[in-house]
């Protein structure tokens, strides 16, 4: 995925170049960059990819939407772009149209459930929810006397606990006090808490993915130009086989989300196949943002610590996604049990079923 | 950054899935028949030469080869699915699987027509072994510093000198090595090699077993003196195999052989927690499953771009550093993993076997056919840093 292979994606891409650049960023004192970038994303259709052109959304494929997340990793996007790409899926699923501007989705923690009551009210508590307080609308799955229900709510009818990740990005608590959504509907059959959770890991791995890309890539520039001990430090072995191991990090990486984000665009169902490609995806992508960012800063040295250098930016980031829509931990578990229930001689069959 | 890397979400065509389905069959089949034990990969019987013939009967062996030659013009994806069900059911594939993966297609773009017609038909039959001499008592990793020497006579070359840690010498019918035709140049250390085919019944030829620490024999020394091997048995340029040994590496690094090695002690392990495991257990499991589905897509991915006529060489390097590095550590977390388990797990005692027997052979995995240390300085010169 070093290249863009779509049109949506070559948008995005240039979108990010052009406003998204992470030196410019970095050196900024206020959020001043944020709308400019947010406009052109809303000006280009990209916030509602993958909201059907029937509910006013740009109708792309799930294919074309999975590069541009991709892209945003490589650029370490912060603004809620992602999330509402998500947020617009989900509604879609129930056939609800997407409201304007920023929207972000809940629940994104396993342990948590938001309760639909007999009034057509919401009621619990979502925590970890990326940009809720930049956010002007929240999609929501909800678990009623009727099975699930997806619903869209107005942000300002919430109570938002603000917090944040690793990054300094908005990661809040949500808490819903007998919320009227402002639409309702129940959910497709077979549509899950986990349905919504894998699909969110998919777009974190990634994110990962692409971050990881971008580390690579600074870091080995940095090591083409550093010189220490009277050359660069790119001739020394000890760092060589440092970057090759990050290399190989972000391969793994890239190829695991590649292959998730490409096997749910083409599934009609969320079966074994796809819960190993989505929640390996996840793992391994969180597995290799542990190793990868911590070789980008150890090649980097000092400088990499500052605040200054945009390092930060891409690691920092990459080590927050692994915790969103369940975090390696958490899949590795389901994964496991899954495979244990399944059998010995089962695990064979499905690791080879595509 | 020169390359970028890239590794396209290949899936497998439908003709292999079939294919697939064959190939359990045939192995449930020869399992049935006492063949081999697919619980048993330490056994010390590996050649099995009535088991090669079979799978060459079912056209397995030579798949990706002008049929001309005994080939079945398949594709390597299908080769792929062959090579990845006999590994996990642990088949005795000694015999045939160097000649099949390298040294055949080595003869077929370097040897001339009347020995690629005499000897590629015996491999697609499943009828002939090959080992591998480049490594020597003074040179390893350090292939250009080889020193057995082939001197010129009448006709041919003689051959004197000795290869180390030749893998099946004992039982194989040729060896594909190279050897010292001229000293290195000043400009040029590489130069100087040059590739041969040699039938392992020459005269002048003694195979020196050497143990493993496994209690395996697989290896040996090989020594010539004055061992002819004939001028039409020089494969490629003379004093340039430099240029020669590095073309096919891309299929010998990123195989499901490069990460399957000791994949039978997690099967042993997910039978031994059962159903319902505990926590500890389940995550563990899981990590090592999503590390396994990573790499095997990586994996995938390189022999769907080598099948487009791609030369993915540093991504075939990053799936053999990273998935021997994994092959490598597997026992040691199933053995962590394997802790609490019940000791009168039905399948105890065969989990202990494994993993002692995976656990000593672990060492090699990361030094057989390019060490972890020459990957990684493969990998940095394609990412631009040598």
């Amino acid at each position: 995925m070093a290249e863009s292979d779509n049109i949506v994606a070559e948008t995005a891409e240039r979108i990010f170049a052009d406003l998204a650049d992470s030196q410019t960023i970095n050196h900024s004192k206020d959020a001043g960059w944020k709308s400019p970038l947010w406009q052109a994303l809303t000006d280009a259709g990209l916030t509602l990819s993958w909201v059907p052109e029937a509910c006013e959304g740009s109708g792309a494929s799930l294919a074309d939407g999975f590069s541009v997340l991709n892209s945003a990793g490589r650029f370490a996007v912060a603004v809620p772009l992602v999330e509402t790409m998500l947020a617009g899926w989900l509604l879609g699923q129930a056939g609800i149209a997407s409201p304007t501007g920023a929207m972000t989705l809940a629940p994104a923690d396993p342990r948590d459930r938001i309760r639909l009551d007999d009034n057509g009210a919401l009621s619990g508590r979502a925590r970890g929810i990326p940009f809720a307080q930049d956010a002007k609308h929240l999609a929501v799955l909800a678990t009623g006397p009727n099975g699930y229900s997806i619903a869209v709510v107005d942000a300002a009818l919430c109570r938002i606990a603000a917090g944040l990740n690793l990054a300094n990005d908005a990661s809040d608590t949500v808490i819903f006090d007998k919320v009227r959504p402002i639409s309702t509907r129940p959910a497709p059959k077979g549509f899950d808490h986990s349905t919504l959770l894998l699909m969110g890991s998919v777009a974190r791995s990634l994110q990962i993915a692409g971050a990881l890309e971008t580390m690579l890539e600074i870091s080995v520039g940095y090591a083409n130009e550093r010189v220490a001990f009277e050359k660069k430090i790119a001739r020394f072995q000890a760092v060589q086989h440092n970057l090759a191991k990050l290399a190989g990090e972000a391969a793994a990486a890239m190829a695991a989300a590649s292959s998730a984000a490409d096997a749910v665009a083409n599934c009609t169902k969320f079966d074994d196949a796809i819960f190993l490609e989505a929640t390996s995806a996840k793992i391994r992508c969180a597995e290799a943002a542990e190793k990868g960012a911590a070789i980008a800063h150890q090649v980097h040295g000092a400088i990499g610590f500052t605040s200054e250098h945009v390092l930060h930016r891409y690691t920092l980031r990459a080590l927050a996604w692994r915790d969103d829509f369940g975090s390696d931990s958490y899949w590795a578990v389901e994964l496991g049990k899954r495979v244990a229930a399944r059998g010995a001689d089962e695990l064979w069959p499905l690791v080879a079923s595509r | 950054m020169t390359t970028a890397l890239r590794f396209d979400p290949i899936r497998l065509p439908p003709e292999c899935e079939v294919l697939r389905k064959e190939v359990r069959a045939f192995l449930a089949d020869e399992i049935a028949a006492g063949t081999f034990d697919p619980h048993k990969p330490q056994r010390e019987d590996n050649d099995a030469p009535e088991f090669s013939r079979r799978v060459g009967e079912r056209g397995w062996l030579g798949m990706t080869w002008p049929k001309k030659y005994g080939g079945h013009e398949r594709s390597f994806l299908e080769r792929y699915v062959v090579t990845e069900e006999m590994r996990v059911a642990n088949a005795p594939t000694r015999r045939f699987f160097v000649a099949d993966r390298q040294s055949g297609p080595m003869l077929l773009k370097y040897a001339p027509e009347h020995i690629k017609l005499d000897i590629l038909p015996r491999i697609c039959r499943g009828e002939v072994c090959f080992s591998i001499g480049m490594s020597e008592p003074n040179s390893g990793s350090d292939l250009f510093a080889a020193k057995t020497k082939a001197t010129k006579a009448d006709g041919g070359w003689l051959i004197n000198g000795s290869k180390i840690w030749t893998t099946s010498a004992h039982i194989a019918d040729y060896m594909i090595a190279i050897f010292r035709t001229s000293p290195p140049t000043r400009e040029n250390r590489r130069h100087g090699l040059t590739q041969f085919l040699v039938d392992m019944k020459t005269p002048g030829i003694a195979v020196n077993p050497i143990r493993q620490i496994t209690g395996q024999y697989e290896f040996n020394e090989v020594v010539f003196t004055d061992a002819f091997v004939a001028d039409d048995h020089v494969l490629g340029e003379i004093d340039g195999a430099w240029k020669q040994a590095t073309s096919e590496l891309a299929y010998e690094r990123s195989g499901p052989e490069r990460f399957l090695e000791t994949y039978y002690v997690l099967t042993e392990l997910v039978r031994a927690v059962g159903a319902k495991p505990d926590t500890r257990s389940a995550e563990g499991i899981g990590r090592l499953v999503a590390q396994l589905h990573a790499m095997r897509r990586m994996s995938v991915s390189v022999a769907g771009m080598l099948q487009a006529g791609k030369e993915p060489v540093v991504e075939a390097s990053i799936v053999k550093d990273i998935g021997t590095v994994w092959e490598q550590q597997l026992p040691h977390r199933v053995r962590e993993l394997a802790a609490f388990v019940d000791v009168d797990a039905s399948n105890h005692a065969t989990l202990d076997e494994q993993l002692a027997f995976a656990t000593k052979l672990a060492p090699k995995l990361t030094i057989q056919g390019g060490t972890t240390e020459v990957l990684r300085g493969i990998i940095a010169r394609g990412l631009g840093l040598r």
